[in-house]
């Protein structure tokens, strides 16, 4: 029964999605208030529609309701709770749900927090998520129905795939497709503004909060996700290049390229077009990406169970979606003015650097992940991209990116002069110049990209304390530096702290790459392997018990310089419901550098008391990758935070000259 | 027109990629065992368990293997395209049930012993067949999927033809449906056949 309610909240909610998608459209369009009047209330109601489905479904899982085919597929009475709920979206059906449900929270905070936007704008940013809604909510109903039956009933489910039973299934995909589905409010705004024909600076202050806060998740899932595949998959690894991995990275360089760029429209009303170009983009990216998954057109890890009918469908969706915007924005764009001029130097001109070399890069990757597909489709073989054209092609693109990042916040906006600028980061060029040569020696051996990876970390940390000092010195006024430091806006320090960020990611990302090390070895009881420095034991295997599991667990004595530190213990398990056994490494972690162990197969697979093989790492620095995107993340958060997004927005008539007037 | 039309027609490129793609299948990786012989086994037989099946056994014939297990839900959705397909076409299908206790997640196979997962097994692979149609001449019981690795099984269903002189010529996996039946699997047989 409570699946039919679910199943049935979610035909509604598609009813209120097209009422939403163009009632209020049209009322924006003609003028009519009453039924602009409709947008908020609407989504409001869309929003406890799937939210009520949702836990329906949630509420099949619990009660272990086998007679639902998706909750059979993917659940079992032996799987322990938190991943039966988080199972929910542990398959195709279910989190394409949740990515719904997602859509209908951002547009639901829209309409609780778009108070002092004019009423119009409101109607059609809530009634383009209405659309985009209405679209995937058609999609489930026709393709994916989560709460299909199965009768009669199945007396045992299937299991969730091994692979997901790991707190990062809890967390992962939650985030991720609040980043994925939270560029749709950026993109609504965009298509809003593009309607109403008012592409101003109010409208860039508007959008950027909100794609901050997508931005902010959409960085923490990819970074939860990697965390996860260094863990669980006893790879060592902590980004494969996989389409998927790469269908979430698109989106992110063009949403950093965006919030970069709608600081330029809010600030001087320039690049009103790219900006608005660029939201699209990456909403468009977020939808092409849910294709690549969805359609199986592409291996990968994450795909599920394809279907041609969902992949067809999905193509006429990204068609509608993507080939309207893009049309809109075609006729209506040479319209735009260009809004303020900027010198060839300038903070301006940095700025559109820095955002074309985050669309080159987006493309390389777009490429890469595309070009098995075009060489499968011209009939010439089946290829495979791997990571070595990805860290060709990166390492170039990205070098200018992290160098500019330096030198922008020192320029002025409208014209900079080179000499003010160059002698303001003198000192900085030199600190990375000297970590550059000395660092690599003190650690070991030097090599060139080493040497280019710290340098930019030093250069970015050393140009974002000197620019701090200096805006301080700027604004002090007779003030202590300390109360003037304190005073600073939000947004600045949330820019430097996300640079920052940038900067230990890049140091974690260089030291692992260079001084990580490996060994396979084959080991019997009593036997050790020695790696940089660390002393593993291996004492054994002995066979342990898990919820829905039996696993061989290792044994392994850690010591440095002959002293003790702590038990290790990888396992080897073999999920009853699986045929595929899954290995759970042990890794010692540090601020340094992480160990890790993974149990491989025993050498004789009837004598499991015998030799082993077995898979130590010692990884340097590995986890300021992701220290380096939670503070990527924090400074997110901060900039968001700034006063000036909860001040009141100015009307558009006060706007700086130069902004175009509908 | 303006210049900003490039861009549809760089998009209009992209879905005509797409689309193609759509008709492809990634997965149809030609999988390394067509061309080889059917790698060997014996296993017993769900109708006689006393009597055993071996690839050589079917020398001289074309036949269908088909992996499946009363656990597996997409066998249900495959099941009634075999039942139909071996009313109509006189090939031999031999089915191969895999791990059918051990795939299962409802079992603790740590506390079972042998002889009651083996008659537990036949019980209800047996009973799976009453309720659903048999379509197979006989089904082989691979309880621990031994074989299923030799094969190279990664999920169930999944369907081989094998020749005449006991090499595979072809691997489907996933369901069959009517018209992979009808496309793919009918003209191999008739051309194998001739």
């Amino acid at each position: 029964m409570i699946p039919e309610l679910g199943h049935f909240a979610l035909i509604l909610a598609a009813l209120v999605s097209l009422i939403l998608g163009t009632l209020p459209m049209i009322g924006a369009h003609t003028n009519r208030q009453a039924w602009i009047a409709v947008a908020r209330p609407a989504a409001t109601a869309l929003a406890m529609l799937v939210t009520f489905s949702f836990a329906c479904l949630t509420q099949a899982f619990v009660a272990n309701d086998f007679s639902v085919v998706y909750v059979a597929q993917h659940s079992n009475s032996l799987l322990p709770i938190e991943y039966r709920v988080a199972g929910v979206w542990g398959g195709h059906e279910g989190s394409l749900l949740l990515w719904i449900l997602m859509l209908t929270w951002w547009a639901f905070l829209v309409a609780v927090f778009s108070r002092e936007l004019p009423d119009t704008m409101v109607a059609r940013v809530l009634g383009t998520l209405g659309l985009v809604g209405f679209g995937f909510l058609l999609f489930i109903l026709l393709t994916s129905n989560p709460f299909e039956r199965l009768l009669p009933g199945a007396a045992e489910g299937r299991d969730l795939n091994p692979l997901l039973q790991d707190p990062g299934l809890v967390i992962h995909p939650p985030l991720l497709y609040m980043g994925y589905v939270g560029f749709s409010v950026a993109y609504a705004f965009a298509i809003a503004a593009l309607l109403s024909g008012k592409l101003d600076a109010a409208w860039a202050r508007w959008s950027r909060p909100w794609t901050m806060a997508a931005w902010i998740f959409l960085t923490l899932g990819i970074a939860m996700g990697s965390w996860w595949a260094y863990y669980e998959l006893g790879w060592g690894g902590w980004w494969f290049w996989d389409p998927v991995e790469n269908a979430s990275f698109m989106p992110w360089l063009i949403g950093t390229a965006l919030i970069h760029s709608l600081a330029v429209t809010e600030k001087r009303g320039s690049f009103k077009n790219w900006t608005v170009l660029l939201a699209i983009s990456a909403f468009s990216l977020s939808l092409l990406g849910t294709f690549l998954v969805r359609s199986g057109v592409l291996t990968s890890v994450h795909a599920f169970a394809t279907d041609p009918r969902r992949g067809i469908f999905i193509l006429i969706f990204l068609v509608a979606v993507i080939g309207a915007s893009l049309t809109l924005f075609a006729a209506r764009a040479p319209k735009v003015g260009l809004g303020g001029r900027f010198g060839l130097v300038s903070r301006e001109s940095l700025l559109l650097t820095n955002n074309v070399l985050l669309v080159v890069a987006c493309a390389t990757v777009l490429l890469g992940t595309l070009y098995p597909l075009l060489i499968d489709a011209l009939g010439a073989g089946k290829i495979s991209v791997g990571p070595p054209y990805f860290n060709a092609v990166f390492v170039p693109v990205m070098s200018p990116i992290l160098f500019l990042m330096g030198i922008a916040p020192f320029a002025r906006w409208k014209d900079a002069s080179v000499a003010d600028i160059a002698k303001a980061v003198k000192w900085a060029l030199a600190i990375g110049v000297i970590v550059a040569i000395a660092l690599p020696l003190v650690y070991g051996q030097w090599y060139a990209l080493t040497a280019l990876g710290l340098f930019f970390a030093a250069w970015i940390v050393a140009t974002a304390i000197l620019n701090f000092i200096e805006r301080v010195q700027h604004t002090r006024a007779g003030r202590s530096f300390l109360a003037t430091a304190f005073s600073q806006p939000r947004s600045f320090f949330g820019m430097h702290l996300a640079h920052i960020g940038i900067a230990v990611f890049v140091i974690g990302v260089t030291m692992v790459s260079s001084y990580q090390d490996e060994k396979d070895v084959k080991l019997a009881p009593g036997q050790s392997v020695d790696v940089a420095g660390y002393h593993f034991t291996f004492n054994g295997v002995k066979a342990v018990e898990g919820p829905n599991y039996v696993a061989a667990q290792g044994d392994f004595d850690l010591a440095v310089d002959g002293k003790f530190v702590r038990k290790m213990n990888p396992e080897k398990r073999n999920y009853h419901s699986s045929a595929m056994p899954m290995t759970e490494a042990s890794i010692d972690a540090g601020l340094l550098r992480d160990v890790y162990v993974s149990l491989g197969e025993p050498i004789d697979r009837d004598k499991p008391e015998g030799e082993w093989a077995v898979r130590v790492y010692y990884k340097p620095f590995v986890d300021w990758i992701w220290g380096g995107c939670v503070l990527m993340s924090l400074g997110g958060l901060i900039a968001m935070l700034d006063r000036r997004y909860r001040v009141k927005a100015r009307a558009a008539t006060q706007l700086p000259a130069g902004t175009q007037q509908a | 027109m303006n210049r900003y039309y490039w861009i549809l027609g760089a998009f209009a490129a992209l879905v005509a990629l797409l689309a193609v793609g759509l008709n492809l299948n990634p997965r149809d990786v030609p999988s390394p065992l067509v061309g080889k012989p059917a790698p060997a086994f014996t296993l017993p037989q769900l109708a006689e368990p006393d009597k055993t099946l071996s690839p050589k056994d079917m020398q001289g014939k074309v036949w269908l293997f088909n992996v499946w297990a009363s656990w597996c839900v997409s066998c249900r959705q495959e099941h009634p395209v075999l039942v139909e397909f071996s009313k109509k076409v006189d090939i031999p299908l031999i089915g191969l049930n895999y791990k059918e206790v051990r795939g299962d997640g409802g079992f603790d196979m740590g506390k079972m012993p042998a002889d009651e997962e083996k008659k537990l097994a036949w019980q209800r692979a047996n009973t799976w067949l009453a309720q659903h149609g048999n379509p197979y001449k006989l089904t082989v019981m691979d309880l621990d999927g031994r074989v299923g690795i030799d094969y190279g099984v990664y999920g169930v269903p999944e369907t081989y033809v094998i020749d005449k002189a006991g090499v595979i010529r072809m691997k489907h996996t996933g369901p069959v449906t009517p018209e992979i039946l009808a496309k793919k699997i009918m003209p191999l047989l008739a051309e194998l056949n001739k």
